[in-house]
């Protein structure tokens, strides 16, 4: 295959990658820029969204659109409240210690895996799309579905910066991360908006998965990629910050598909990982974070 | 975080009469449980004890699953025959996450802590090789139903056994002559990155140009991947054959994206079974595959010629027609490689019985009596056809079968014949001392 068509086939992967890769990560970005704990467990949450998926699509008869879209629905929904009771039962009893509770949420990690393992099997299984329409171009063909997860995840990004910038929530919000005693000397219920947010986190993290999972099957182990990716993503983009976690989300996931096509995986991670290493000794805040006061 | 209910501060946790009284009476209980039995003959009358080494979780899950309904099969059909020497069988089930490290773990708690007689049933090539070591350094029999080549390529060491399975080696020796006559002659291959995608990426291409074939284009992937398409277009576009292997949970992914490269304009197709074990042929994005061709050990679907023996292993293990599991069409069976364990317990059976085995004192003659073996018949103990067995090697030679994917089926076109498959022993592991 010449070189154009080449790339331009590694940059459509890079960017369905990057699609879901910023929902991901702006989950866990919130979470820790709000509440500062540092979710472990949000993998599984990511996991928890794709088997979900694959138990309320396959519980719907008819179209494969009907239970996808019932999926998109109610999925990250039943995983909200999860991260919901785990935040009342595990977190706000750590008093949101941030040691606490990163030992926490690996135990949750394993609780939610073991189950998944336990109640769903071993099996990876796959969702029908909502629609296969295969997009024919001159040296390949693509699969058009992948193209409108990029869509549907630039929508719910704007969504999500709406509301964090334009909405009432969102300033109270924005409020708890800047300083946390200082909201509540305003009146502002502090856990409620913690608890708030980490149901709010998983629930991103559901939705990339309800999204992803019609290309990739649901499989209980499928968490962790997204895990470390989203560190990643995370840290380079800056802690907290909602512009940096897309534009290194975007960052990350072209540079894997491209790297990845040309040379090989193994180095794009490579490289993903020395981005770090180098983002920590010179930028510790991350790109677009702003330093800890 | 305080300790408000003092659980573990042992002044205020006071052991009454009562309570000490339970404890004392459970404890008697236990004790006088089946599995407390003192054997007063024990090497006459005890169970005699397999350590079952699973893929129960990690990416050989699905596997270890199936790996583990048909070995207990054949322990219930073994027991209800009379078990090895008169001796019930009893197995033994650790779960080594599909790691290397852990797997060698688990083979010394076996031989340590377990004391079982003899370790079983491992898959994965890596566990396997990761796990060897540890078998020969406790002298423990170790009897894997892995498919690779590295027991029969005498690395491994004189404890490690492959009775119940071809060698891929042998497997794709056997299968060469088919593809480059009926395929075609420019191979492109596809192959995981860790041992058992090393074995095709070394052998097929000698086994290929014997029968004036080549391989063109070699594409290792990681066995953790997650998306294909971005390796497609190191294919080239001169390719004839696309031969596919792959394992782990994404196998769906891999074909379903391979469908939406190509479409309808696609090359030949030939994938060895471990590209879609455990997954039902039938799912969204398959159709692709229609008219393509799979190795297959043992074939999933019932076919029409079945053997007595076939239809009587397929009943005990519980698979249905199309493969998959009585009473749950979704759960698709390794069809292609768990009947290895089945017939690897038989073997066990067959050279304990023919050692005398008393107890783990025998090990050395059960590693003796099993290399003397020679030949397996096509039978009950047998189901997937006949054998033979090379004792220098370790490694045991049986018939190949090539399905073609036909209205959402598996139909055997070709079966391959043990001669096909025999190769030159690279080394002699009874040359070792026990």
């Amino acid at each position: 295959m010449h070189f154009g068509p080449h790339l331009l086939l590694a940059a459509l992967e890079g960017l369905v990658t990057s699609a879901v890769l910023a929902l991901t990560a702006l989950g866990l970005s919130l979470v820790f820029g709000v509440m500062r704990v540092v979710n472990v467990a949000h993998g599984e949450f990511f996991m928890l969204g794709a088997v979900l998926a694959w138990a309320i699509s396959t519980a719907i008869a008819g179209h494969p659109a009907v239970g996808f879209v019932a999926a998109l629905a109610i999925a990250p929904l039943l995983v909200g409240l999860v991260a919901l009771i785990a935040e009342r039962l595990v977190l706000r009893r750590l008093n949101y210690n941030p040691e606490g509770t990163i030992v926490a949420t690996i135990g949750m990690l394993y609780i939610i895996q073991q189950l998944a393992l336990t109640f769903y099997g071993p099996e990876a299984r796959p969702v029908e799309p909502p629609f296969s329409y295969r997009i024919l171009l001159p040296w390949f063909g693509y699969s058009g579905y992948k193209l409108s997860v990029v869509a549907a995840s630039a929508i719910l990004l704007v969504i999500t910066w709406l509301v964090l910038t334009r909405t009432k929530i969102g300033l109270i919000m924005r409020a708890t991360q800047y300083d946390r005693e200082t909201a509540q000397a305003f009146g502002i219920p502090v856990e409620r908006v913690y608890a708030g947010v980490f149901a709010v986190g998983a629930m991103l993290a559901a939705i990339a998965a309800v999204l992803i999972v019609p290309i990739s099957q649901a499989h209980y182990l499928m968490g962790q990629d997204p895990l470390l990716l989203s560190f990643i993503v995370v840290i380079i983009g800056g802690l907290g910050s909602l512009r940096g976690t897309v534009v290194a989300a975007i960052l990350i996931g072209l540079s894997d598909g491209i790297v990845s096509m040309f040379f090989s995986p193994t180095l794009a991670k490579i490289i993903a990982t020395l981005v770090v290493a180098m983002v920590l000794v010179f930028r510790p805040q991350g790109l677009f974070g702003t330093t800890q006061r | 975080m305080a300790d408000k209910n003092g659980f573990f501060d042992l002044s205020k946790t006071t052991l009454s009469r009562r309570t000490a009284l339970k404890g004392i009476a459970a404890g008697a209980g236990l004790a006088l449980a089946p599995g407390f039995v003192r054997y007063s003959q024990a090497q006459s009358s005890a169970p005699i004890k397999i350590g079952f080494q699973s893929h129960r979780t990690g990416i050989g899950a699905a596997y270890g699953r199936w790996y583990e309904k048909t070995s207990a099969a054949a322990v219930k059909a073994i027991n209800g025959a009379g078990g090895i020497s008169g001796r019930q069988v009893e197995l033994v089930i650790e779960d080594d996450g599909t790691d290397p490290a852990r797997g060698a773990e688990v083979v010394a708690k076996f031989a340590k802590q377990h004391k079982t007689d003899i370790v079983f049933g491992t898959l994965f090539s890596h566990v396997v090789i990761g796990s060897a070591p540890a078998a020969g350094e406790n002298k423990i029999p170790y009897f894997v139903v892995s498919e690779g080549h590295h027991v029969a390529s005498t690395k491994l060491n004189r404890y490690v056994f492959q009775p119940g399975i071809t060698d891929v080696k042998s497997q794709i020796q056997s299968m060469a002559p088919w593809i480059a006559a009926n395929a075609g002659k420019k191979v492109t291959q596809i192959f995981p990155d860790f041992a058992f995608g090393y074995d095709h990426r070394d052998y097929l291409p000698p086994a290929l140009k014997a029968q004036g074939a080549d391989v063109i284009a070699q594409i290792a992937i990681p066995p953790t991947e997650s998306s294909f398409t971005k390796y497609f277009p190191q294919i080239p576009a001169e390719t004839e054959v696309i031969y596919h292997v792959m394992v782990g949970p994404a196998v769906l992914t891999f074909v379903k994206e391979l469908g939406e490269f190509y479409g309808s304009q696609r090359p030949q197709l030939f994938g060895f079974m471990d590209s879609l074990e455990a997954t039902d042929i039938n799912s969204p994005g398959l159709e692709f595959l229609d008219g393509s061709h799979f190795w297959e050990g043992s074939p999933r679907y019932a076919q029409a010629d079945d053997s007595a023996a076939q239809k009587a292993y397929r009943a005990a293990v519980g698979i249905d027609d199309n493969g998959a599991a009585v009473g749950d069409p979704k759960d698709v069976s390794t069809a292609s490689h768990m009947f290895g364990c089945w017939e690897t317990l038989y073997v066990v059976k067959k050279a304990m019985e023919d050692a005398g085995y008393k107890g783990p004192e025998d090990r050395a003659k059960l590693v003796e009596a099993t290399e003397a073996l020679k030949e397996f018949a096509e039978g009950p103990e047998h189901p997937q056809g006949p054998k033979t067995f090379n004792g220098k090697i370790h490694q045991c030679f049986g018939i190949q079968n090539i399905s073609k994917v036909e209205g959402g089926k598996l139909k055997v076109v070709h079966k391959t014949k043990i001669e096909d498959g025999l190769y030159e022993a690279e080394g002699d592991y009874t040359t070792q001392a026990l």
